[in-house]
């Protein structure tokens, strides 16, 4: 396929709205394979005008007697309104837009074509690679390997190749394990908390469907991680849905660990939202502040019935209780809830950045991002593949990794000092995790990486974002490195809507002056 | 000695304690922490002349409470419970103190002295009074002159041709609540403002409140006329129009009624009311519907059960703030400064506002105009300088508003702190546009109900004069000027384009734009703010760039000295040891000046700045100490243990697991296991 098949008009005459603060932009509008450019005549001032198809949410047209306005809502919320002559023209570009955007191939996508000025391809690929990390504790403790079980993605599709668990359970026993986990995703160790010498383990639930079935190797494996960290060690297992969706998991094959078959291992409950009812909760945000209409009346109300915040207060509270049993009780943590793809990253992202100092870094949190969201396998495009805008049924989308930002975003307030990228860093990854020229964000895990060659025929965006022109906009100019944990405050009127995500809607942004001159 | 005479205690022997004659002591008592109910500091309660104390037996801190009597706003007696008798105080600051005592007998003993203490009702037995901050006659003069209302008309530009200083109400003699000087315009006789100010309200004539040099508009204030149905007075159409004309630039006034237009025509039957745009040439009359002061009384009660409510669920607390009304209160006050700012900016239009009696809506819609139209208000002094004139010298009742005395709880109404308010909410906005900090407000807040300070006694001048107030008590404005290191805005940044000139909103509907204001509604409940304050570490940055600077100066003149006697020394001796001594001073000397970028070893020394220490008038340090909520933890929050939250009590999906059915039966989940651990 062709991408010029789907080009019905390449170029018209057009006018574009960027919003009221930015004048209207006139020019030829020009369609290509990947994005929208609006060229302005020779003699003007103002620079092409670039937009990535891809991230084109929903779009909608209408017609007038000789010109039709197109209105394009993208996934990072900005909305655009392009005036064009003609009718023809308008619808026939409005078609293009739509079918362009939509398309579903990844190795055709703009980041298999986008060859910036300066960057080499392939070079920062091995930035932050998870087994630098995994080495590393498995050096520092002993009681932990780097397993190669998962080379070829048998064992866990979802999974990197190089995962770490404790050093007494050989691959066999993994492979087991795997076998009693949904996706075959076996307790993994997430974070090592040196100070206590606890560990922070991740893994879906266990498939002990309505018979209450057992593995041998799945409670040798968890008590092999109490072991490690030291003799008579307990643990917690934070299964991130309640208890009775967790035992009706039972019904479909999932389940929870039964107390009797993990010795040291209690059990909590701490439902997180995820999946379609996030994602209505975000729409709901999004149609909420980007209502013109709104009066302060019923403000506060609309916030409330979206419930994007009491999801925020859910998110930091269950991170801080995992990291609070680990640092305060000296206790292990297991973290999963179904698939352990999305809250479960969400839990033990923001647990290590509460007691990491490391992470709070730029380059440990782009590390924490690469390793605990991307290799750890969130199915980003899946998520991420329409964002608030959209009119498609919602299949797989969630905003489980823009929930993760706007809890860091919380974090970051509370502590001003503490972290070393601003708030520019946080948006970026939105908008790329949504939409980008780079392919870092590209497909569901790991394996689909490697068929799709992305570190060999992409760029990565940490080499983007890491050039010293980008650096400057993105890090805090006020941090001082903290060695302590940070521990949040979760009540509500500690929590703030995180306006700048929202701030193309909300058509406001108060002056920063710490934003570095221009 | 359960309950008695008391004298001079250990713990306060350094502190002045001379206004302590008598009082009650009470030990064991617990004091409750609000967020996590199961920590209680156990101590000694005191109740002095001024002060209620709460000592922390804790040997190793010692931690202290105080809070002034006319700080109280109610004391509830709850129902004794087996640990004790709980006593709950509530402040006008916001503070929430729940004490449990032991003795029922005891409870009731500091209920009824309380009761007694917290409502003075002699102006004499106000804290200003025996409030002695160890100055000297000349310096407490000096503190009364630090804000001269007189150089503030000048700096405006008056008098000029349109407008003169009136001596009209000279011995108060026209109207009792207004000031003695006034501007007014120059076609004003005094036959006119005499005779309107009979067609208004409490006589409170239109006078002017500022004046925009840049295009003569200008922005009076008066109280609502006697119009009733139909009557009349061309005294007041003059006065009117003699304000029109004191504009050349402009052939209308706006006349803001700043009333629920229900309200006003309510208060025709009463024979008050509203212009008639008939009666009077080239006015335009506008309502904005700001509420009246028992409405935003009750708005903030409702606001601040929210706050109390145990536990609240994010639906509960953002239905509770919406319920209340607070913010769209708040923004209603905005609106109309927003409203009034423009007209005298953009469309050069003078304004005259006025409410009912023009001393509450009034003046929080003139100050907001007026801190939105001239920088100079949003500066330190500037911002004194507004309070002094547009509520001070105007009349603003500030003994009834705030319950100094005790008095009608009907009219007391939080007017001052809506203005605050909308001050703090404006900050949020422009971060670089104001030279305070959210502390200054925070700590004009605390005192307008200290009554430690003279500046806002009694309800009017005439009052004040009476009580010869500049006599026998101290001035607010000389305290925080003179600890003004405290006050500053690190951001500030007068040069910037957006904050340069009138400050301009958008002017789409922004409701997020209001926000609740924590830091002042929960002020002391230091969990609640960020842990980490950017104001306080910016001004330690500054100061410590500025120490470096010096030194470095220092150092490049001994260097240049040495230098100097190197050379003396190469021209007697030849060229020999000069290069290695210099390059020995070039490094040291790069060194100093690139340690600013590196401040975390200097962290921990930051926080024990405090400009204050050592400060004679400890008895308020004490208070502010327990307002800079946010200094102790600036170090990288040492305090661990008050970084941790009490997740496992307060966790919002306990609804999950306790209450439902299955957990009794769910053996395997072990959450009192982990709760209890």
């Amino acid at each position: 396929m062709e991408f010029s098949d789907l080009i019905r008009t390449g170029r018209a005459q057009a006018k574009l709205l960027r919003g009221p603060e930015a004048p209207p932009l006139r020019g030829t509008l020009c369609l290509t394979g990947h994005h929208l450019l609006l060229s302005p005549g020779p003699q003007a001032t103002s620079e092409l005008w670039l937009l990535l198809l891809r991230s084109v949410d929903s779009i909608e047209k209408r017609v007038a007697s000789d010109s039709g306005t197109i209105t394009l809502r993208c996934k990072d919320l900005r909305v655009l309104q392009l005036e064009i002559e003609g009718v023809e023209a308008s619808l026939d570009i409005a078609r293009s837009i739509e079918a362009l955007s939509s398309l579903e191939s990844v190795i055709t996508s703009f980041p298999f074509f986008y060859r910036p000025k300066g960057l080499r391809l392939g070079d920062a690929w091995h930035f932050h690679p998870p087994e630098r990390y995994y080495k590393r504790v498995a050096r520092e403790t002993n009681a932990w390997r780097l397993s190669e079980v998962n080379e070829d993605f048998s064992v866990c599709p979802s999974y990197p190749r190089a995962v770490i668990v404790p050093r007494s359970v050989d691959d066999g026993a993994l492979a087991r394990s795997a076998r009693f986990r949904q996706g075959g995703r076996f307790p993994v160790l997430s974070y090592h908390h040196a100070p206590s010498g606890t560990v922070l383990v991740r893994s879906s639930q266990p498939l002990t469907g309505p018979q209450k079935r057992r593995c041998a190797e799945d409670e040798e494996l968890l008590r092999a991680v109490l072991a490690g960290a030291r003799p008579g060690a307990r643990g917690f297992i934070v299964d991130t849905r309640s208890s009775q969706a967790a035992k009706q998991a039972r019904m479909t094959g999932g389940g929870t660990e039964a107390k009797t078959a993990y010795p040291g291992w209690k059990r909590l409950h701490r439902p997180l939202e995820r999946g379609q009812p996030l994602q209505e909760s975000f729409v709901r945000l999004v149609e909420a502040c980007g209502d013109p209409q709104q009066s302060t009346d019923s403000w506060l109300c609309r916030l409330e019935g979206c419930c994007w915040l009491a999801h925020v207060k859910e998110a930091l509270s269950t991170a801080c209780l995992a990291a609070q049993g680990m640092e305060r009780e000296g206790a292990c943590i297991l973290v999963h809830g179904a698939e352990g793809t999305d809250s479960t990253l969400l839990v033990t992202s923001l647990a290590q950045l509460i007691l990491d100092p490391l992470s709070r870094t730029m380059a440990g949190f782009q590390e924490l991002v690469e390793r605990e969201w991307i290799q750890a396998g969130h199915p980003f495009q899946l998520r991420c593949a329409h964002s608030a805008f959209s009119h498609a049924r919602p299949k797989h989308e969630a905003p489980t990794f823009l929930l993760f930002l706007d809890c860091v975003w919380q974090l970051g307030r509370q502590f001003p000092l503490s972290l070393e990228f601003g708030e520019g860093l946080l948006l970026a990854l939105f908008e790329h995790a949504y939409a980008s020229p780079f392919g870092t964000f590209l497909c569901n895990s790991e394996k689909e990486r490697c068929l799709c060659e992305v570190r060999t025929r992409t760029h990565s965006l940490w080499s983007g974002l890491n050039q010293p022109k980008e650096q400057r906009k993105l890090r805090n100019p006020l941090y001082a490195p903290n060695p302590l944990a940070i521990w949040p405050s979760v009540e509500l009127q500690s929590l703030r809507l995180w306006q700048a995500s929202l701030s193309v809607l909300l058509l406001l942004r108060p002056i920063s002056a710490l934003d570095p001159p221009t | 000695m359960r309950y008695g005479l008391w004298m001079q205690a250990t713990f306060i022997s350094e502190k002045k304690y001379t206004l302590l004659l008598e009082g009650v002591k009470v030990e064991n008592v617990r004091l409750v922490d609000r967020i996590s109910s199961k920590k209680a500091a156990l101590g000694t309660l005191y109740l002095t002349a001024t002060h209620v104390i709460f000592v922390e037996n804790a040997p190793d801190t010692r931690k202290e409470t105080w809070i002034l009597h006319s700080q109280i706003s109610t004391i509830e007696k709850q129902a004794t419970a087996a640990t004790g008798c709980p006593l709950l105080i509530r402040c006008k600051n916001f503070q929430l103190l729940q004490l449990i005592i032991p003795q029922e007998r005891d409870c009731h003993d500091v209920y009824i002295s309380l009761i007694r203490l917290a409502r003075p009702v002699k102006y004499e037995e106000l804290y200003c009074f025996s409030f002695n901050p160890k100055l000297d006659k000349e310096e407490r003069e000096q503190g009364w002159m630090l804000i001269d209302l007189s150089e503030e008309y000048k700096r405006m530009g008056l008098p000029n041709n349109y407008w003169q200083l009136s001596d009209v109400n000279r011995d108060y003699r026209v109207c009792d609540s207004y000031p003695t000087e006034l501007y007014v315009p120059k076609s004003a006789t005094a036959h006119i403002i005499v005779g309107s100010s009979k067609f208004r309200s409490r006589r409170r004539f239109p006078a002017l409140s500022y004046y925009y040099r840049d295009n003569h508009a200008s922005i009076c204030r008066s109280s609502q006329p006697l119009s009733g149905f139909s009557a009349r007075c061309l005294e007041d159409e003059q006065m009117l129009q003699a304000i029109r004309k004191a504009n050349p630039g402009s052939d209308f006034i706006y006349v803001v009624d700043t009333r629920p237009k229900l309200n006003a025509m309510a208060n025709r039957a009463a024979g008050k009311g509203y212009e008639n745009e008939d009666n009077y040439s080239n006015i335009k009359f506008q309502f904005i519907g700001i509420e009246n002061i028992h409405v935003m009384r009750n708005s903030l009660q409702k606001m601040l059960e929210v706050c109390e409510l145990k536990s609240p669920s994010m639906s509960d607390f953002l239905w509770g703030l919406e319920n209340s009304g607070w913010l769209k209160h708040i923004k209603a006050i905005m609106d109309a400064g927003i409203f009034i700012a423009k007209a005298v900016s953009e469309e050069g239009v003078s304004v005259l506002v006025h409410c009912s009696d023009g001393w509450d809506r009034t003046a929080q819609v003139c100050s907001v105009a007026s801190l939105l139209l001239d920088p100079h208000y949003r500066t330190l002094k500037g911002f004194m300088v507004l309070i002094e004139k547009d509520w001070i010298s105007f009349g603003h009742k500030f003994n009834h508003r705030y319950g100094n005395l005790d008095g009608d709880p009907k009219e007391i109404s939080p007017v001052i702190d809506q203005f605050i308010e909308c001050v703090w909410q404006l900050m949020e906005q422009f971060p670089c546009a104001f030279e305070f900090n959210e502390r200054f407000l925070i700590h004009i807040q605390h005192h307008i109900y200290s009554c430690q300070f003279g500046n806002f006694l009694c309800n009017s001048q005439k009052e004040r004069q009476e009580l010869k107030i500049q006599e026998r008590t101290y001035s607010l404005w000389a305290h925080l000027w003179k600890n003004r290191a405290d006050y500053m805005n690190p951001l500030f940044r007068d040069d910037h384009s957006q904050t340069r000139g009138t400050l301009r909103l958008p002017t789409t509907p922004c409701n997020f734009l209001y926000k609740f204001w924590s830091g002042m509604y929960n002020r002391f409940e230091k969990g609640l703010q960020p842990r980490q304050s950017v104001t306080d570490y910016l001004m330690a940055v500054k100061e410590e760039t500025q120490q470096l600077e010096e030194e470095r100066e220092a150092l490049e003149e001994r260097l240049e000295k040495i230098q100097k006697v190197q050379l003396n020394h190469t021209k007697v001796k030849a060229k020999q040891s000069e290069p290695s001594k210099h390059s020995g001073f070039s490094t040291s000397d790069n060194s100093t000046a690139n340690t600013p970028q590196d401040y975390s070893g200097n962290m921990k020394s930051f926080p024990s700045r405090s400009p204050s220490q050592g400060d004679e008038d400890s008895a308020l340090i004490l208070t502010q100490d327990n307002l800079k909520s946010s200094d102790p933890d600036l170090s990288a929050n040492s305090d661990q243990e008050s970084g941790v939250e009490d997740l496992s009590c307060r966790s919002p999906s306990g609804g999950e697991c306790a209450p439902s059915e299955d957990s009794g039966k769910d053996r395997d989940s072990d959450e009192a296991v982990f709760l209890t651990a």
